[in-house]
């Protein structure tokens, strides 16, 4: 077979926005396809900007949130979305909070009407927050605490790599963090980072757009404007030695190693940034891929490998600062060191040797249909054009990305990984304290 | 719903979900081939279905091995150039296992089906196991497996089989370390011979491809594909008895796993609308009662939940709840009495109604990817039935009435009938699970 490029294609998807008088930034992008929309709002805040004293509360604030509005009684948010056929979710990262539902085309206005609802005015009671707390501490039990790499490294390479609290805490939450949240905090919280000059509306799918910005001005317009917090940058120093930690899974059998470089500022920098996404895919994504080859088929020096962008796994809903990060599962009879050797070896060899022919154009092709799965979906296009337009102003580019990708030059790519050095790195080993 | 209605807009008159066309042929080796034209994005998927159930002990050790050097090399192709090969389109091939079938699910950029097909026959008619390969997926598997059992609802899954299938097949799901150890090259290259059959095995394309050119495609691609065999066929599935509650001792956990498993009525089974809405008025969604109970009244726990799981065999009710290790009774309790709740008082007109327009809305919004409608496609057809479902299932769905409901929860969620296991520090919950229940150790 030659090894021919492919061409990669790159949707371009309708876009209309406006702001609604209060603040509100709205994006309408309409789709007749499937008889389906999509409601998200993204809201201006996240982990980071979390006081001392209250980790988890951005988490446990977007909990509050499904708990009733001056309008609704609790539990009726979710049966008006599930009884319209459709399905909602919320989450919370580093850099925002997003609210988000999927539903038949009809519920259209009533999904509106609840995004609304909530952004006017949330019920938050004595009650419903520790009935929450409760529910948040058996969600971070069932995902971190009872469970073997709960943590790793999701939660456990920050506090290794950045020094200042929004960086490095814990975004789940202390449990006496939890606990000691009260209803006045959740009410200034909710005052100063849910303004709706501080959200972002993204609807997108089965509508008229005309119709849809009515509606929107129905159903948001009448929110009292409050002043949008400034939004504060997190920055710290790029390493300028090494850093090492070790922390011991009392529940995990075998042990596991992650690796994090700092990586050029996603907004400010993005031709600078989008090499390194690259770079990920080019060290991890499959069997052809430079680690795997290495590590997993020829040395057999671990037994799963994985690269990517941002502590959460996504890319391109991050701020500054953030990462590539490279971890791995290995059988206690290979040692660490071992396992970062290779590495080291294979960084090298690609800094100084560059790409194979056709490497660079198999990967950006994969990445390129990645990304087009990734917004097939009336959803997942809704979430990706929220977080493009919060954070850039700019929803279409969640269908410009992989033309973007494909753009990214040899060059850049072997620059970016000449700058994974073992000077700029913070390195985590999870060691097994589960028995044998 | 109690909040002020007229707040709350109305729903408008549903547009029509388009109907969509479906190109099938038969190839004469027996493959059941079925496209669909979906064109929102240029990608096609792929999923590859074989039935693959063995009533060998080692089977599913074999099996598992298997699925994970089926891609290792090819007698042509190493498997680094099998993965380049499907790179090069935008392409990913993955193969995985469970008691019934072997699937290799896929996709690419449309304009890469035909490398994907090309690739798919050469490691269907000429994959190599080659010796080191087989012995290097063989040791990641054992050490993956390491990992897998040490997951709590791992243990818990493996328990609640174990419980619910006793000596059948449907128990070793997760195969043995011991038994994957053993397994050899000459093992898998015979395995493949006998039981990588075209006969009986669907492929379903959905994606930006015309239909009856893909059809074509796969014709030409598959058609060396012509090994002759015969599937087992699987053995009739236990009855399933109740008995105490099962309890699995892991010291020190500070939550436990609670699961409530039984039978349920097969895809299709004419009761079947009826018993998928009382499952999920019961625990199948968030608006459901065990959710309202266990999680946004009492906080026990995060996300509680029952669905129905279909294999060949026979379908089963699969309740997950992990709640605090202080509450484990309390939570178990709390269970059984909406399972009790249900199973002898009517549901609510409006209760049945919700959860009757999520079921509809949600076949709907899964079937809208190209990904969704592919993995509905390939499940329908296992369970013997076609594309038309899709249309048909909704109807019936409108028909069920809360008499239809009560009849179903009567039959399959009493919880007398239904069986326990609790993976948690036994010592800090024997004591109050067992004021519930005659208890012993898993």
């Amino acid at each position: 077979m030659p090894a021919t490029a492919v061409k990669i294609p790159s949707p371009s998807y309708l876009v209309e926005r406006t702001t609604l008088a209060n603040g509100v930034r709205v994006v309408v992008a309409p789709d007749r396809g499937a008889p389906v929309i999509a409601v998200a709002v993204y809201y201006d805040v996240g982990i980071r900007s979390e006081p001392r004293g209250r980790t988890g509360f951005a988490h446990l604030f977007e909990h509050l949130m499904f708990q009733g509005s001056a309008t609704l009684e609790k539990l009726a948010h979710f049966r008006y979305v599930q009884a319209s056929g459709g399905i909602f979710n919320g989450s919370t990262h580093l850099d925002y909070t997003n609210y988000f539902e999927t539903l038949p085309s009809n519920a259209l206005e009533r999904a509106l009407f609840l995004e609304g609802d909530r952004m006017r005015s949330p019920r938050i009671t004595e009650e419903s927050l520790a009935n929450q707390i409760a529910v948040v501490e058996e969600e971070i039990r069932v995902n971190v605490l009872n469970r073997p790499y709960g943590n790793f490294p999701w939660l456990s390479l920050p506090p290794v790599m950045f020094d200042t609290f929004p960086n490095a805490h814990n975004g789940y939450g202390d449990f006496v963090d939890l606990e000691s949240a009260t209803v006045d905090d959740a009410a200034s919280f909710f005052d100063r980072y849910y303004a709706p000059a501080n959200a972002v509306l993204c609807v997108a799918g089965d509508l008229d757009v005309d119709e849809t910005l009515a509606m929107v001005e129905r159903h948001f317009g009448d929110i009292p404007a409050r002043e949008a917090p400034a939004r504060p940058d997190f920055p710290e120093p790029d390493l300028s030695a090494p850093r090492y930690a070790r922390e011991v899974d009392p529940l995990a059998p075998t042990p596991a190693v992650a690796l994090a470089w700092r990586v050029p500022d996603p907004l400010a920098d993005l031709a600078a940034y989008l090499p390194y996404v690259v770079l990920a895919e080019v060290l991890t994504d499959g069997d052809a891929s430079r680690l795997r080859k290495r590590m997993v088929q020829g040395d057999r020096i671990v037994t799963s490998l994985s690269g990517y962008l941002g502590f959460m796994g996504d890319a391109f809903d991050v701020r500054d600062p953030t990462a590539l990060l490279l971890q791995a599962h290995h059988p206690t009879a290979v040692g660490v060191d071992r396992v970062i050797g290779a590495i080291d070896e294979e960084l090298r060899r690609l800094a100084d040797g560059g790409l194979d022919r056709g490497e660079l154009a198999r990967v950006k092709a994969r990445i390129a249909a990645h990304l087009l799965r990734q917004v097939e979906p009336v959803l997942g296009r809704t979430l990706m054009m929220a977080t493009m337009e919060q954070q850039r102003g700019r929803a279409e580019l969640a269908g410009e990305l992989p033309a973007l990708i494909a753009a990214v030059a040899e060059s850049d790519v072997v620059t970016a990984a000449a700058q994974l050095t073992p000077e700029r790195r913070a390195v985590l080993e999870l060691a097994p304290g589960a028995g044998a | 719903m109690t909040a002020d209605l007229g707040s709350v807009p109305p729903l408008t008159a549903p547009r029509k979900l388009r109907r969509f066309t479906v190109a099938e042929r038969i190839l004469d080796t027996g493959l059941r081939v079925l496209v669909v034209r979906r064109t929102a994005v240029p990608l096609v998927e792929l999923r590859l279905r074989v039935p693959f159930s063995g009533r060998a002990a080692s089977h599913s050790a074999k099996a598992s091995v298997l699925s994970d050097t089926l891609l290792s090399g090819t007698y042509e192709r190493s498997a680094v150039d099998v993965a380049i090969a499907v790179q090069e389109v935008g392409g990913s091939l993955n193969v995985g296992t469970d008691s019934d079938r072997l699937l290799v699910s896929g996709n690419a950029l449309a304009t890469g089906l035909p490398r994907l097909l090309e690739v798919l026959a050469e490691v269907l008619t000429a994959a190599a196991y080659p010796a080191d390969e087989v012995a290097g997926e063989r040791d990641r598997l054992l050490e993956r497996l390491r990992m897998a059992r040490s997951q709590p609802g791992v243990i818990a899954r493996e328990a609640l089989l174990h419980r619910m299938y006793g000596d059948h097949p449907y128990a070793r799901e997760i195969p043995e370390s011991e038994a994957v150890a053993g397994v050899t090259p000459a093992q898998l290259r015979s395995l493949h011979r006998s039981r990588m059959l075209p006969a009986g095995s669907t492929l379903v394309l959905v994606g930006d491809v015309s239909p009856q050119r893909a059809l074509d495609r796969v014709e030409a691609a598959l058609s060396g594909w012509d090994s002759v065999g015969r599937a087992q066929t699987t053995p009739r599935l236990p009855r399933i008895e109740p008995g105490p509650v099962v309890l699995v001792d892991r010291p020190e956990a500070v939550q436990s796993n609670i699961r409530v498993g039984g039978p349920a009525a097969r895809r299709d089974d004419v009761e079947y609308p009826a018993m998928q809405l009382a499952n999920l008025v019961f625990a199948g969604y968030f608006s459901s009662r065990l959710v309202e109970n266990l999680r946004e009244e009492k906080g026990y726990t995060y996300s509680p939940h029952c669905t129905i799981d279909h294999s060949t065999a026979g379908s089963v009710l699969d309740l997950e709840a992990d709640v605090a290790t202080g509450v484990t009774a309390p939570a178990l309790l709390e269970i059984r009495y909406e399972l009790g709740r249900i199973a002898t008082l009517p549901v609510g007109p409006d209760e049945l109604d919700n959860a009757r327009q999520y079921a509809i809305g949600t076949l709907a919004l899964s079937t809208s990817t190209q990904a969704g409608l592919a993995s509905t496609l390939t499940a329908l057809l296992a369970s013997g039935l076609g594309p038309d479902w899709l249309r048909e299932h909704p109807v019936r769905l409108g028909a069920v009435t809360v008499d239809d409901v009560q009849r179903q929860a009567a039959r399959f969620l009493a919880p007398s009938r239904l069986v326990t296991v609790v993976v948690g520090d036994a010592a800090a919950v024997r004591p109050a699970l067992s004021t519930l229940d005659e208890v012993s150790a898993g």
